[in-house]
């Protein structure tokens, strides 16, 4: 299967010697929503521009639907829309033109209608005579989008897409990008969001120091690397945790009212059922109890940790 | 060729000018009456004929080459200047287009601009004195190979400018001096030897003079080596807008 972008050995050395790309290789598949996770420096934004060709690489090859970024590279990028991190927009042009605009730079016919319905998807149409000087934050975030779309690109990279918006946009762009995901376009998103990633993404892709360090299914991530957490609310308040429970390897909290064990709930024999034995043979009750699984952030800062 | 691509470059750097469309052409018509106010009346009415060519009108070559190099050198350098220091150049660069159909949408428009200011100059020069062009195509070549030339001078500016100080430098350091010293106002037959040999390093000079003769056939060098020298610059500037997009200078990391 031809996979929607293809990245082979990506190194991207910057004139002042620092490395943002250290030997990357990812595959990402046509229709799918990748998540790329990774802190401040970690190389997102350095990838994301090396595919769309803003920054130039230091060796490594990139295919977009096997199309060469270097030698078709009109092919690549008429693929390609991009919503970068910053709201960098002409504050003195009104909407409907800076779209329009974006639309012919990629070399399509204008085409009114997909503008009209565009900009209605994304609440904007009211605002089309506005300067986008004149707009809030969220709106020149929509705008962007907007531009991004304006010539109906096959793959969309969303950097930071929901940074410094409120819940409520937030969760009007996750919608948005379900949509889009749902007519055949391709997602890739850098989110500090791990809710976002958690909530959107198919694949999660984790970068740190320049190099990727894993790329898995969310569910299998969540699997693989997830733990799960019981919560036993106490009867009575513990001081210590009696010695014949010290296998288990629990923690006290709430002034000992809760009794907290942490487990793999991939593995066959985890623990839960002995545990709950041994509360019973030490006369140990129990009023209530709950489990919960680990999040993604709790994920991904283990993963940072290990690297 | 993304046509498309470069239409929209040009048609936004064109609606930009016409945003301010007031200033763009009260500018250099100011600029033009208080040049012919001073130098053609006051200072002009003192001078003998110059090659046979009355002063007023002798000068008005000089005059339209002034403004557009300023006009070519300042339009060209912001148009390219301004997105960047935006961050809105990302959508050029991720575009699929060429360097030569990026640099032909800025320069293009920003030369357009120019030609346009330069006939404002011309036309209100005709309130002002009589002239008559006697090659109008050299006219023309000049007047269009000079705004290409040096809007190309201009975007390659833009591009090294790292900060707004750094987009007046040269213009009001190096280009205004050379324009000035370019026999704009004056026959370099008029200077000592010595300085008439100075100003021959003055690529300038090549410029006026190859202008000024195709109005009055009259002109301090050659027309030939006129024509060669503004090749020169022009494969010049092409060589260096070519070697700022294959290496990415100041717009790609």
């Amino acid at each position: 299967m031809t996979h929607a972008i293809s990245v082979h050995n990506l190194e991207k050395i910057y004139d002042n010697g620092f490395q943002a790309l250290d030997d990357v290789s990812l595959e990402v598949r046509r229709g799918e929503i990748m998540a790329l996770l990774g802190p401040n420096g970690a190389g997102k934004t350095t990838l994301i521009s090396t595919i769309c060709g803003i920054v130039t690489a230091s060796a490594g090859h990139i295919d977009v639907f096997d199309y060469d970024i270097i030698k078709d590279y009109r092919k690549a990028r008429s693929c390609i829309g991009l919503v970068p991190q910053e709201l960098t927009t002409d504050a003195f042009e009104t909407v409907w033109k800076t779209v329009c605009f974006s639309r012919i730079l990629f070399g399509k016919k204008p085409d009114p209608d997909y503008i009209e319905s565009l900009l209605k998807s994304l609440s904007l149409w009211e605002k089309k005579d506005s300067q986008i000087r004149m707009l809030s934050g969220g709106m020149k975030r929509r705008v962007m989008i907007a531009k991004a779309l304006s010539h109906q690109p096959d793959i969309l990279f969303l950097d930071e897409p929901t940074a410094g918006v409120d819940v409520e946009l937030r969760k009007s762009m996750w919608q948005l990008v379900r949509e889009l995901r749902e007519t055949g376009v391709t997602i890739i998103l850098t989110t500090h969001y791990l809710e976002e990633a958690e909530e959107m993404a198919d694949r999660i892709g984790v970068i740190n120091n320049g190099k990727l360090i894993l790329v898995e299914e969310k569910k299998t991530l969540m699997k693989k690397l997830g733990k799960k957490e019981l919560v036993l609310d106490l009867h009575s308040p513990l001081n210590d945790i009696p010695a014949d429970l010290s296998e288990f390897n629990l923690h006290l909290v709430q002034d000992g009212h809760q009794l907290v064990f942490t487990y793999d709930p991939a593995k066959q024999d985890n623990g839960v059922v002995r545990l709950l034995d041994c509360l019973k043979d030490n006369s140990i009750k129990c009023k209530d109890f709950n489990t919960r699984q680990s999040t993604l952030e709790e994920i991904f800062v283990q993963l940072i940790g290990d690297a | 060729m993304n046509y498309r691509g470069m239409w929209a470059i040009y048609s936004f750097e064109m609606a930009r000018a016409f945003r301010t469309v007031g200033q763009s052409v009260a500018s250099p018509v100011i600029s033009t009456v208080l040049y012919f106010i001073v130098f053609g009346s006051a200072i002009g009415s003192r001078i003998s004929d110059v090659g046979g060519v009355q002063y007023g009108a002798f000068i008005i070559p000089g005059l339209i080459m002034l403004t557009i190099l300023g006009q070519s050198i300042s339009n060209a350098s912001f148009g390219i200047y301004f997105p960047r220091f935006t961050g809105t150049i990302y959508e050029i660069l991720s575009a699929p287009l060429s360097f030569i159909e990026i640099t032909i949408g800025y320069v293009g428009a920003a030369a357009t601009k120019s030609f346009i200011i330069g006939l404002i100059v011309l036309i209100t020069a005709n309130f002002f004195v009589t002239f008559e062009i006697m090659h109008p195509f050299w006219m023309m070549f000049f007047l269009v190979m000079t705004c290409v030339t040096f809007n190309m001078l201009g975007f390659i500016i833009g591009i090294w400018a790292d900060g707004f100080e750094k987009l007046q430098l040269i213009p009001l350091l190096i280009i205004t001096p050379l324009t000035f010293l370019g026999g704009s106002f004056y026959s370099i037959n008029m200077l000592p030897d010595f300085w008439q040999k100075v100003s021959l390093l003055n690529p300038v000079v090549y410029l006026v003079s190859g202008f000024r003769w195709s109005f009055y056939e009259n002109s301090d060098v050659s027309i030939t080596t006129s024509v060669t020298m503004i090749l020169v610059f022009l494969f010049i500037c092409l060589g260096i807008i070519t070697w700022i997009f294959k290496t990415g200078f100041r717009l790609k990391n």
